[in-house]
């Protein structure tokens, strides 16, 4: 397996995916006394590359690690950044890859990866119960870690009118400060 | 009806979980006999909403104690990942011997997680002299935790760019002399597990993940190494002081020439880490660099820097179960995290767990769910459902530890005529 530098890397998906690559950014650090560098990349994409995007991923290492999908909603959109790690197993050149996808609030669906990768079924259900994100194709659709009972159409993380605002209780004496919640 | 039973109703589920050690999780074993062939993972009994509170009420100071709670084992790794993960976003450097600082620390920690797994599983297989003896052998180096640090669990030993306490010259007798007693005893340790006929019969060949599954499923840490997956976040990462010293990913071929995969590979592992621990402190003791140990010592400043911060980092850490991973964003102008994503080792490791069951007998499952180290109490809520009969019956802890148990008789009987 040929390791490239982030530079190529970036490189290589702009090769891959043409105008559907959106930006990249390359961050990088110099760690302790022997100022080894620490690199972490993040590459955004649009969202009708995102499966390409993937699939170019497992084509720099065969089995790229997922650590998980983090997703912030940002007011009129929904940002997913799928978190990769690339090249490991080799001394001090692992990259930490944030693979990064805008979701308008409008059409919140994202296909899965699970065909692709399968140990990401765990953090694809969470991101469908907490963010309300419509994974397309998920094999299993029930929730992860809320439980049944839990109100249909709520979401934990999200910041506008479905977040869990009517569920949180101000303790008596205190005020309401949880005003983003 | 016996699920009903079981179940657990929670009103406020806010935030995302941490699904590790000794908090409740339910497997649902399909067996057929006395074999398992299908398990589903129900996870969610325990949901605390961390990172909510992270985001909505802490700030992130605050938030290096929060992260501290999110498990009580690995009360290092996670304030380790989460203010690296800061330190990237709001672009500083904590100084060198900070750095090295974390790495003992967190080495120290490695060593008495992986003493504590190795009772807990001699326990399981009903070995219960061998716990007797792990854990009592596990109070050194706990006592050391809290020599150098002042308490044995939730340290409060990490800042954003540093470290709150120094490691000083006149503690490293004290550490040496930690260190030498494991060392003196590495061998009695080695022998007990590697050796012991009734280990070797319960764990050789038992819960077997193949290295294509454990890459394919994601598996981290131990339960990776094990499976013949050289992924160590300390040997692939340059992070704190691991980027200075030489590490290499245990995996089980170093001492046997193979790679199984199975309960028994995953103790050698874990074994063969906790001499590697020793060397790794051993190693920072003599190469420890003088200077700070903040990047900035007024609180007051750093809190201000980070309001005012704008960026996204992530951190990465080896916990002794596996990578550590924090996502944190800062968005200038608030008080709280704009982000915060915490992924801990179980959570990938569930996924490899109905491959570890599946296959195998109810008698096995304490111990091969206890060989990816993750918690324990779960086995409370396990359902066997007779593929033939459809009959569910409820296996409380008790029963299936007597399971296990018996079956270690057994064998032992079984070798002895």
């Amino acid at each position: 397996m040929e390791m490239l530098s982030p530079e190529a890397i970036v490189e290589s998906f702009k090769t891959v995916l043409g105008d559907s690559f959106i930006d990249a950014k390359i961050y990088q650090r110099e760690v302790a006394v022997k100022k080894n560098k620490f690199h972490s990349l993040w590459v955004e994409v649009k969202k009708s590359a995102f499966r390409d995007a993937v699939e170019h991923i497992c084509e720099l290492q065969e089995y790229p690690h997922l650590a998980v999908i983090s997703s912030a909603d940002l007011g009129d959109r929904v940002e997913l950044i799928y978190h990769f790690t690339l090249y490991y197993g080799n001394h001090l050149q692992e990259l930490s890859l944030g693979l990064r996808v805008s979701l308008a609030k409008n059409d919140l669906k994202i296909p899965t990866i699970t065909d692709i990768i399968p140990g990401a079924l765990f953090t694809e259900r969470e991101t469908q119960e907490m963010m309300g994100v419509e994974v397309d194709g998920i094999p299993d659709n029930r929730r992860l870690f809320l439980p049944e009972d839990f109100p249909q159409g709520v979401y934990p993380w999200r910041t506008d009118e479905t977040g869990p605002k009517d569920m949180l209780r101000v303790l008596p004496g205190r005020q309401k400060k949880y005003g983003s919640g | 009806m016996a699920v009903d039973e079981t179940k657990t109703r929670y009103t406020i589920p806010v935030g995302p979980i941490h699904p590790a050690l000794k908090e409740p999780i339910r497997l649902d074993l399909s067996i057929d006999g006395e074999e398992i062939v299908d398990v589903d993972v129900v996870v969610g009994q325990v949901h605390r909403g961390i990172e909510w509170l992270g985001m909505n009420r802490n700030n992130p100071i605050q938030n290096i104690y929060l992260a501290e709670r999110v498990c009580g084992i690995c009360n290092i790794c996670h304030p380790f990942a989460y203010v690296m993960a800061v330190e990237q976003a709001m672009g500083i450097t904590p100084p060198e011997r900070a750095e090295y600082i974390r790495v003992i620390i967190a080495e120290m920690e490695r060593i008495h997680s992986h003493l504590l797994w190795a009772g807990v599983a001699a326990h399981e297989i009903g070995f219960d002299s061998v716990f007797y003896f792990v854990w009592r052998v596990r109070e050194e180096i706990m006592d050391l935790i809290e020599y150098v640090t002042g308490n044995r669990i939730t340290k409060a030993m990490f800042q954003i760019g540093g470290v709150r306490r120094d490691v000083t010259e006149e503690q490293f007798p004290r550490i040496r002399q930690s260190l030498d007693y494991y060392k003196s005893i590495f061998d009695q340790l080695k022998t007990l597990f590697l050796d012991d006929k009734t280990i070797r019969m319960r764990t050789k060949n038992v819960g077997i993940l193949k290295t294509e599954d454990a890459l394919k499923l994601l598996a981290v840490g131990p339960t990776g190494r094990a499976s013949g997956v050289p992924k160590d976040v300390r040997q692939d990462q340059p992070y704190g002081g691991y980027a200075d010293l030489d590490i290499k990913a245990i995996t089980p071929d170093m001492l046997t020439g193979t790679v199984v995969g199975d309960v028994y590979d995953r103790i050698i592992v874990r074994l063969l880490e906790v001499k590697q621990a020793i060397e790794i402190i051993e190693q920072c003791l003599e190469k420890m660099p003088p200077g700070p140990i903040l990047a900035q010592p007024k609180i007051a400043v750093l809190l201000k820097t980070l309001t005012q911060a704008e960026g996204e980092g992530i951190g990465r850490a080896e916990a002794p179960r596996g990578e550590v991973v924090h996502y944190v964003r800062l968005e200038a102008g608030r008080e709280t995290l704009s982000t915060w994503k915490i992924r801990a080792p179980t959570y990938v490791n569930l996924m490899s767990i109905p491959t570890i069951l599946k296959g195998g007998q109810i008698a096995d499952v304490p111990i091969a769910f206890a060989s990816i180290d993750p918690c324990m109490s779960c086995t409370n809520r396990a359902i066997v459902v007779d593929s033939k009969t459809k009959n569910t019956s409820l296996l409380g802890y008790r029963e299936l530890h007597e399971l296990s148990v018996e079956k270690t008789k057994r064998l032992e009987a079984e070798f002895d005529s």
